[in-house]
């Protein structure tokens, strides 16, 4: 096992004091699915926009600690924030297709890089859109909007986005919140496959998917890290109480 | 209490106040439509090949009003070369990267009063800095910048406002997927935007090619036996054209007055008809 990131002490407040982070130190170990779960407003979200640098475009008042990724802190105004961007991908609650085809959604990031050589699109659509389990249901609707497809069409759409940009980190921010169990289950199933190459960041939408789900888990609350395990631990032997009536229902 | 009288008298009065609503309404209406069709009723006899096509002849009193036109065109265009490039940039600027703060909203407001600022004072202001201070001499030039200067406002708040009504959430994506804050522009905020900025620079346009006031001191003349050469030439135009020939020519024929500010009219309705096909157009295909 060996650490891709390392948050050490980060604290971070939102001018408006909504939702903040309080001294928060969490590993995410490479080559596995990494949960961050809790309930609402515990901070999993700006977490995760600390590491790719999205807070960027939010209003952030105040951010202590550092976030060491490769070696490197990322919150250090020096670095290259796009790069960074590209290298940790980033699956949002709502599925968000840009108003654009099927087609040019997978292929956006790398248009972004300058990429134009139709043929080396065409290989990466492909490619994308097998590892996130869709090609064979859009494969003749490329030219679609991406907007026509379904929910779960459109989240893993979402996902093709990001893989094309082949990223080393993906995180994901509720991804099914708004999906059936059906399309649930299939990026479950894909999270799974994925993680032999590439490392995971799963904010789960309830106590079940991360139990599900988790090589790794921490428990947030309220801005704090409460508890962190090693596989199930969380779920099958919680060491503090408000660990234990969370994933027992008791709040939530 | 009987409650389902009640509803009757209720439902009664949400009746006869509804149809209140549609008389008010239709009041309103009333005068626009009826200007519009006195004046075609007017001056659609006066319409003829000739008419649009023609040189005035005998001191504006018979032949057409072809330099009117071709002037109005041509401040348009003048107009639009300026006030477009700098309207939709400052647009962009200040919804896409200004920040909140007091300068921003400083300016914001500026651009809204400026809006607001009668028509003859940016005609005074055009004759004093492009006309007497930088030496444009009346002239098309002189008159699309100083129409530039009146449409800019309107440019600009409906470029931002367009931009505004893009969701944010293309803007977090694009930018997750390693886009700079330009690229995200260029590739998803402005294109979405685009029918709005669109509309608003044709809104601007046309109340550009309908004023009077900021070109009669700038750069329009009543009388030219030739079409102008060069932007430095003063060009006739519609609006200055009926303002004169209503006001300063004896023995005008009234049809040909009616002609002219049916031409106008025209000009005018019709960019406003194109405006309205390019904004329900894009809703119908709009995404989001």
């Amino acid at each position: 096992m060996s650490v891709l990131i390392s948050v050490k002490n980060l604290t971070l407040m939102y001018s408006d004091g909504v939702e903040s982070l309080h001294n928060i130190s969490i590993d995410v170990v490479a080559n596995a699915v990494n949960v961050f779960f809790g309930p609402a407003g515990g901070g999993k979200s700006t977490l995760l926009r600390a590491i790719n640098r999205l807070n960027d475009l939010a209003d952030v008042s105040t951010v202590e600690g550092q976030i060491f990724y490769n070696g490197r802190n990322v919150l250090d105004p020096q670095v290259n924030v796009i790069e960074l961007r590209r290298k940790v991908g980033m699956v949002f609650s709502r599925p968000a297709p840009l108003p654009l085809t099927v087609y040019e959604n997978v292929v956006y990031g790398l248009r972004l890089m300058g990429e134009n050589s139709k043929s080396v699109l065409d290989g990466r659509v492909e490619e994308a859109l097998r590892q996130a389990v869709l090609w064979d249901e859009v494969y003749d609707r490329l030219n679609d909007p991406g907007i026509s497809l379904s929910g779960g069409q459109q989240q893993r759409l979402c996902i093709s986005r990001v893989l094309a940009l082949d990223p080393e980190l993906l995180m994901l921010d509720e991804p099914t919140s708004a999906l059936d169990p059906v399309s649930t289950a299939k990026i479950e199933e894909m999270l799974q496959e994925l993680k032999s190459r590439i490392t995971i960041i799963l904010v789960p939408h309830n106590v079940q998917q991360a139990a599900r789900t988790a090589d790794y888990s921490g428990f947030f609350l309220q801005g704090k890290l409460v508890e962190y395990a090693v596989g199930k631990g969380l779920f099958v032997n919680p060491r503090e109480k408000q660990t234990q009536d969370y994933v027992t229902g008791r709040f939530g | 209490m009987d409650n389902s009288n009640y509803a009757q008298v209720s439902k009664r009065k949400a009746i006869v106040g509804v149809n209140l609503l549609r008389l008010i309404t239709f009041i309103t209406a009333l005068p626009v439509i009826g200007v519009i069709v006195y004046i075609i009723v007017r001056g659609a006899p006066a319409l003829s090949w000739e008419f649009l096509t023609a040189m005035p002849r005998d001191g504006m009193r018979a032949g057409g009003i072809m330099p009117a036109i071709v002037g109005t065109f041509y401040l348009a265009i003048g107009t639009a070369i300026f006030s477009v490039p700098l309207g939709v940039a400052a647009g962009i600027y200040i919804a896409e990267y200004a920040s909140d703060n007091k300068l921003t909203r400083l300016v914001r407001i500026a651009i809204i009063n400026l809006a607001g600022i009668p028509s003859v004072v940016y005609g005074l202001f055009g004759l004093g800095l492009f006309v007497l201070f930088l030496k444009f001499g009346t002239s098309i030039l002189a008159a699309s910048l100083t129409l530039a200067i009146m449409t800019l406002p309107v440019i600009i708040s409906t470029t931002e406002e367009a931009l505004r009504q893009v969701p944010s959430s293309f803007r977090v994506v694009s930018t997750s997927l390693g886009a700079t804050r330009w690229q995200t522009v260029k590739n998803i905020t402005l294109p979405q935007a685009m029918p709005g900025v669109v509309t608003g620079v044709i809104l601007g346009l046309e109340r550009a090619v309908g004023e009077t006031a900021p070109i009669m001191f700038t750069g329009a003349s009543f009388f030219l036996p030739l079409l102008p050469q060069s932007p430095m030439d003063a060009t006739m135009a519609l609006p200055y054209h009926i303002f004169v020939i209503s006001t300063s020519v004896p023995g005008m024929p009234v049809q040909i007055q009616y002609g002219t500010v049916l031409v106008l009219l025209f000009f005018v309705l019709g960019m406003n008809v194109i405006a309205t096909l390019i904004r329900n157009r894009a809703r119908a295909r709009r995404q989001w």
